[in-house]
């Protein structure tokens, strides 16, 4: 729901302690009242989450408004929220935005910085290390709104901190690079994930591998390509998934820029919003939502089947 | 010692600098600002007054919504790890029918259906209960988003706890509900005071849910207040907006800090909100 909240599997490996056998009913609690121990639960999801999940498909095939007739009495339009998609020039300027802000954000920016502190800070003196990973996760626990605030702030044209550092005063960097903003934004926000999960991976490349490696004389750059990457290439992959499905689906642009100037940052997100909310189109804004979904699904389809491989 | 390790010694902490400050430098406004006489929204060093927080906290919605941003995420936290708790102990001691169909569903769930996602169903949905504008039912939504990921953490964590305390307390003669909630329950205690922080952070910081479903800046969470006063703009928020965004970030991070020493070890991926 919130918008990166997957938890587990992102998990980096833990030593083998834990039993994976079949379940024993030690408490004799009884399949019957096992059922009703997981009803309340499966209720609040049932309502809150499929429920919805599945409602999109039918208010995307109708004309359903906000205000109106078609907020009265909506008829069934078939699939023309989907055609009219393929020829909506805002949704395909929303798609190719969305593409930039993972590719620079995620898949880019999130995962090189965040492998290059892995990296780095894995032999340096406790104090530096955990000064810079406390900076690294503040960043990415602090609420988002708040961080928004500091980014618009440190952005702004008139006496913003970024300004103030370049000496450009008077440059609007929110109006006249608003993707570019939001993937230095995104990536300084969620880079912290990506860190912790490589360090953890890092710790299963066998030392005595990295010390032949240097005994040979290889450069950093080889043993890197050859020795450490081979070890965390399935860490890299699945990595690299989550973070992509996670800042697809971010809502944070929205807090920074709105979408605009002039849908220059609109995001899909960001498109759903504006076309839902403000523009009061509620069939066809589903019928968007219904193909994040599909893409969310088969993005985390992928994930399960690769990080079930590796297990 | 040869020039070239020293050079590259050199760089890489050049590089360990660049990327801390990097990290470090949008922060610090959220450091100064709050405490200076005159705040701008560049960082320099503050002219020291206390003026700004008492202008916050005489707020007419600053401190009200504090109050509601508490009552929405307690529900909510309190709710998830309440049901969360029932559903993967069962699922982690009983074979029920189906089971893990069901786990695999719950899995991708909590990545599939997003709240971007899935907003529109959602406020259609509450629009049409009559849920809109009601405290209540944004943490029903959350408790619903949040409970996939929150039984799946919690039933790896019961996986983990030795079936033998039960077997023991079973062969002196106890009943299920005194093992449940003499033995379980206090073995477990990490994982749900885990779970009960991961939910209330979680839902403290999500801007997206109350931002749909409530309309009267009266019943606003601090989330939603911070973008209204934003939109509002004007000097008498720049007062006001450092101090709450400062005030509205203790409690996040102290939780987090609460549990990591506490229980040492790190939310992995599960605390982003």
């Amino acid at each position: 729901m919130t918008s990166a909240s997957a938890p587990v599997p992102a998990r980096p490996p833990e030593p083998a302690r834990r039993t994976r056998g079949p379940a024993g009913d030690v408490a004799g609690l009884g399949v019957g009242r096992a059922f009703g121990f997981v009803a309340p639960a499966l209720l609040l999801i049932g309502a809150f989450l499929v429920f919805p999940a599945i409602w999109t498909i039918y208010i995307g095939i109708t004309n359903y408004r906000l205000t109106g007739v078609e907020a009265v009495s909506p008829s069934v339009v078939g699939l023309s929220n989907y055609t009219k998609a393929l020829n909506d020039a805002l949704f395909h300027n929303a798609l190719w935005l969305t593409l930039l802000f993972v590719l620079g954000s995620a898949i880019i920016g999130q995962n090189i910085l965040g492998f290059t502190l892995a990296w780095v800070l894995r032999r340096t003196r406790p104090v530096v290390r955990r000064t810079v990973e406390a900076f690294t996760l503040l960043a990415w626990i602090l609420p988002s709104t708040v961080v928004a605030y500091l980014w618009v702030a440190f952005y702004d044209r008139d006496g913003g901190t970024l300004n103030g550092i370049l000496g450009t005063p008077g440059t609007a960097w929110l109006i006249d690079y608003p993707m570019a903003c939001l993937v230095v934004f995104n990536t300084w926000r969620g880079t912290a994930f990506s860190m912790m999960l490589y360090s953890s991976a890092l710790q299963a490349v066998p030392p005595s591998q990295l010390e032949s490696a240097r005994m040979v004389g290889a450069s950093g750059w080889q043993t890197l390509r050859d020795i450490v990457f081979p070890h965390i290439r399935g860490h890299v992959l699945t990595n690299t998934l989550l973070i992509s499905l996670w800042t697809a689906n971010d809502f944070s642009p929205f807090l920074l820029t709105k979408g605009g100037p002039n849908h220059e940052s609109e995001t899909v997100p960001v498109y759903i919003y504006n076309v839902a909310l403000q523009g009061g189109e509620l069939g066809y804004s589903s019928a968007i939502s219904f193909l994040l979904l599909i893409a969310n699904l088969l993005v985390s389809l992928v994930y399960l089947r690769l990080l079930r491989r590796r297990s | 010692m040869r020039p070239g390790y020293v050079v590259r010694r050199i760089g890489f902490y050049v590089l360990i600098c660049a990327i801390t400050l990097f990290f470090a430098v949008p922060m610090l406004w959220i450091a100064s600002a709050p405490f200076d006489a005159s705040p701008g929204l560049g960082v320099h060093w503050p002219d020291w007054t206390l003026e700004n927080v008492r202008k916050t906290l005489g707020h007419p919605y600053a401190m009200h919504s504090m109050v509601n941003s508490l009552l929405i995420c307690v529900t909510t936290a309190v709710a998830v790890t309440a049901f969360a708790a029932l559903a993967s102990y069962a699922l982690s001691r009983v074979r029920i029918p189906g089971r893990d169909a069901l786990l695999y569903g719950l899995l991708l769930l909590s990545s599939v259906v997003t709240g971007t996602a899935a907003m529109v169903p959602i406020f259609v949905m509450m629009f049409q209960l009559g849920l809109i504008d009601s405290r209540f039912g944004v943490a029903l939504v959350m408790t619903g988003g949040l409970l996939p990921a929150a039984i799946f953490i919690l039933k790896d964590f019961v996986d983990a706890v030795p079936k033998s305390y039960e077997e023991s307390a079973r062969v002196f003669g106890a009943s299920t509900g005194q093992i449940l909630r003499d033995v379980v329950l206090p073995v477990a205690r990490p994982g749900l005071a885990t779970i009960m922080v991961w939910a209330f952070v979680n839902s403290w910081g999500n801007f997206l849910v109350p931002f749909l479903l409530i309309r009267s800046i009266d019943k606003q969470p601090g989330a939603v207040l911070m973008q209204t006063l934003t939109d509002e703009g004007g000097s008498v928020n720049l007062q006001v907006l450092p101090v709450f965004s400062l005030l509205f970030s203790i409690p996040v991070v102290v939780l987090y800090l609460l549990v990591n020493s506490r229980y040492g070890f790190r939310f992995h991926g599960g605390i982003k909100s």
